[in-house]
């Protein structure tokens, strides 16, 4: 019965060519759009370290010495130079890594090419187990290494190959401005998305965080090697003291430094907790501070949300692209209506032949989910011409945008449910056909 | 005309007519807040940059080697002679960032020294006497920065300056009861800053949202920087001479001193690119609304037309009922027409309300201003337009059938 149900559909969608065409085209144009913007939403909004991120954390203290109360609801997004070392060499949590980005000089003394700038990552030990970050050849340095501040250096897969041509690098120099360091590892590609260990400052960013997408650093060194090598090229993230040396950010009142930490159970979460409160607390008895109470310790999917990391015209966009799909519903479900009603003779002497409503509307449902197929195909195609253009904008996540399984799946899924869902209106209109009336009239 | 049989016949139809009106809705909706969006990045694409732009073109320099600040400082007087000294070039000025840079500094500016919140968040350029007129920006009051008042900045110093020159949108942000001229005020030090010069259009070095509310509030302050990276010489080419200006300028430069980088990827501008880079964004949002809107008119027209022709098709028989009793071909026109008119009225009353509920939603959620009611008249007026043309080519077709049909069975 449906392979005679879907050769009736297949010859009366054969029968009226350009109102198929539009109705296929309207889905296609509809799914296109809705799949592209929605591909780009799951890359964008997607948990960046799937099974770690609820066991990490991002501190925050307000180190602020003074400043009007109202402006001081929720803490700055980064440390000041103090904090952030008087939290890191407590050692509370399971581990933690400081982290603060820089553009540095890159240039290889063995290796006859001109320097190029790049972003230099200065951060501790900790920072490759607690992030799971692939190393393909070496390793991380040590925490003795953060202690000794050793003059070595992780680097990303891709300055490797530009470099060193790929191979394996380690113990070769590389020069970081004017300072030699040793490389201890090379990363294996590395593309989380967002590079969350950067995030901040998201809600003074207006909705246009495209930038969080960018990929890692191409150098990785201890934090205090990092601070030394590239002493005057550090950017505040806010300051209440102008810095008396640009870039020289030590012991300036500027914040600067974030401070990742990993708690494995809820019961270090609260002392954690505790623990920032208490610092705040005694910092203020102290005098340095001024705001003891205005600590936080967000996970790592809570600190994306706060930041809103997903570019705010890439929500506008995937909004737009689900009403432009209901309105090529609307349309389709008009077209469908159209269909059906004009066939009203043919389904009425069906009818008088013996066949149950049910059986109308199943065969008006198959030539809507056949629509919906030809419409899924289109709109697959049309997501693979929107991810190419998205691919070409000059955009950080632009490297991002391709099209995954599930992604495709949900395409065709998208596809024969909305034509489905918009089959069912005409085909239960269809299916309600008074056989006498129509017979009469032939 | 008579509404009252068209209203009666539309009853027997609500399927159809509520589908349509309700795609004319939504379509106005979106319409109307797309080409509003479409409108406010096209007049940020296109704000003025307040400088000479067709001659302009900037090179980024970064210096290969370890200087004091004292050898940088000769090494820029040095290149700044050897561009003045091509052919082809006019003028040339070394600076911190130059307008529509797409990044750039600001200081935040009080107009006292112990002052909480911030007057405004200016834009900072530093330059020497030459930088206005390489720019080619335009001096409205005051005067312009003598040799004497420039000094130089190495790495890692800050230089407070007691001078600088400000735009007339700072200036009236500043000080709104004007006379700016001589007036102090302080940018993130404690030493005042005294006014003694006013341009007319300087864009600040950044375009993103933030900086919307500071628009056009720039200062220059009489600094030479003298640093290794993050170095820009602005060159003015003589009128016409771009091109070739562009192609001698770094090849004099490395001939000079090859201990420099100047990235080929974009180490090397003209203005009109240093534009088209900072509004890619805004221009790639533009272009993509545009397509939706268009694409959605499509897609509406071609339902208008299916639904009408079926309509058509179905009353055949009703239309040369009509026709056999003396209606006129206008008359079976007309029918159809005002019938669409009433469908397509409907819908736009409901899309009225969706499309400023749409954008009290995007001002909510996106930051997007208040739609003006003028792209709700216009979205109004290309939807009727848009219903009215969709409908003509079925209800002609539905005027021409002939009174004979009345006799023929459906």
């Amino acid at each position: 019965m449906l392979s005679y149900y879907f050769h009736l559909a297949i010859r009366s969608l054969r029968h009226n060519k350009v109102l198929t065409g539009l109705m296929v085209l309207a889905i296609a144009v509809g799914i296109g759009a809705s799949m592209t913007t929605l591909t780009v939403m799951h890359l964008l909004s997607g948990n960046p370290l799937p099974g770690k991120s609820d066991v990490l954390f991002y501190a925050q203290v307000d180190p602020n010495p003074n400043g009007a109360a109202s402006r001081h609801q929720e803490p700055p997004d980064k440390l000041d130079y103090q904090s952030a070392i008087d939290l890191w060499s407590k050692h509370n949590a399971d581990r933690q890594a400081l982290v603060v980005e820089s553009p540095v000089k890159l240039s290889a003394p063995d290796v006859k090419r001109p320097p190029s700038m790049g972003m230099l990552m200065s951060t501790t030990a900790d920072f490759f187990t607690m992030f799971d970050v692939p190393f393909q050849y070496g390793g991380s340095w040590t925490g003795e290494d953060d202690a000794r501040r050793s003059r070595v250096a992780v680097i990303s897969s891709e300055l490797n190959d530009r470099l060193y041509g790929g191979v394996n690098s380690v113990g070769r120099t590389l020069r970081l401005r004017n300072d030699d360091v040793r490389i201890v590892g090379v990363l294996k590609p590395w593309r989380p998305a967002p590079q969350f260990y950067d995030v901040a400052g998201g809600r003074f960013s207006q909705g246009q965080t495209a930038d969080y997408y960018a990929k890692p650093e191409d150098a990785f060194t201890p934090f205090y090697t990092g601070l030394e090598v590239n002493d005057g090229h550090f950017e505040q993230f806010n300051c209440w003291d102008a810095p008396k040396v640009p870039g020289h950010l030590m012991g300036a009142g500027c914040e600067w430094i974030g401070l990742w930490v990993e708690l494995d159970s809820k019961a270090k979460v609260t002392s954690y907790r505790s623990f920032l409160a208490n610092y705040a607390a005694q910092q203020k008895a102290l005098g340095r501070i001024s705001y003891a109470d205005n600590t936080r310790l967000r996970d790592l999917m809570d600190w994306l949300q706060f930041n809103q990391v997903v570019p705010s015209d890439v929500r506008l966009q995937a909004w737009l692209a689900l009403s432009f799909l209901v309105i090529c519903l609307c349309n389709t479900v008009g077209l469908l209506l159209v269909k059906f009603l004009r066939r009203s003779g043919e389904i009425g002497i069906r009818r008088a032949l013996g066949a149950s409503r049910r059986q109308i509307f199943a065969q008006c449902l198959i030539e809507a989910s056949v629509i919906g197929v030809f419409g899924g195909a289109g709109g697959w195609l049309l997501t693979l011409v929107g991810l190419g253009l998205v691919r070409r904008q000059p955009v950080a996540y632009a490297d991002l945008a391709h099209l995954d399984v599930s992604m495709f799946g949900l395409t065709f899924l998208l596809a024969v449910l909305v034509s489905a869902f918009a089959g069912t209106l005409p085909a239960l209109r269809a299916s309600r056909i008074a056989p006498a009336l129509q017979l009469k009239t032939l | 005309m008579h509404i009252q049989p068209i209203l009666v016949a539309l009853r027997r139809h609500k399927a159809g007519t509520v589908l349509i009106a309700l795609q004319i809705a939504l379509t106005l909706a979106i319409v109307c807040n797309a080409l509003f969006i479409i409108h406010e990045r096209v007049a940020h694409i296109s704000e003025p940059s307040g400088v000479d732009e067709a001659d302009l073109f900037v090179i980024a320099n970064q210096w290969g080697a370890q200087y004091s600040t004292q050898e940088t400082v000769e090494r820029i007087q040095q290149d700044i002679a050897t561009l003045r000294q091509l052919p082809s070039v006019q003028e040339a000025s070394a600076a911190n960032s130059y307008p529509m840079r797409g990044v750039g500094w600001d200081n935040f500016i009080t107009m006292q020294p112990d002052q909480r919140a911030p007057t405004s968040d200016a834009a900072y350029f530093t330059g020497d006497e030459n930088f206005l007129r390489t720019l080619g920006v335009k001096l409205i009051a005051g005067r312009d920065f003598r040799p004497e008042e420039v000094q130089n900045m190495g790495l890692r110093q800050n230089v407070a300056t007691p001078v600088a020159i400000i735009t007339k949108a700072m200036a009236d942000k500043l000080f709104p009861k004007g006379e700016a001229l001589g007036k102090t005020f302080y940018a993130m030090t404690s030493t005042p800053i005294t006014v003694i010069g006013i341009v007319d259009v300087l864009h600040r070095g950044d375009v993103s949202t933030w900086s919307a509310p500071y628009a056009g509030e720039s200062m220059v302050v009489p600094i030479r920087l003298a640093v290794p990276s993050g170095l820009f010489y602005i060159v003015r080419a003589k009128s016409g001479q771009l091109a070739a200006a562009m192609r001698e300028a770094p090849k004099a430069l490395y001939a000079e001193n090859r201990m420099r980088i100047i990235d080929p990827k974009d180490g090397l501008l003209s203005f009109a690119q240093v534009r088209h880079r900072a509004f890619e964004r805004d221009r790639g949002m533009a272009i993509l609304m545009g397509i939706i809107c268009v694409v959605l008119l499509a897609i509406t027209a071609a339902g208008i037309v299916g639904l009408t022709s079926f309509w058509v098709g179905q009353r055949r028989r009703q239309i040369g009922v009509r026709r056999a009793l003396g209606a006129t071909h206008r008359d079976i026109l007309n029918y159809f027409m005002t019938e669409n008119l009433l469908i397509s009225l409907g819908g736009l009353a409901i899309g009225v309300l969706l499309a400023f509920g749409l954008n009290l939603w995007l001002v909510t959620r996106f930051t997007l201003a208040m739609l003006p009611l003028t792209y709700v008249l216009g979205g109004v007026v290309i939807l009727l337009l848009l219903g009215q043309g969709a409908v003509f080519a079925p209800a002609l077709r539905a005027s021409r059938v002939p009174p004979i049909e009345a006799t023929r069975p459906a």
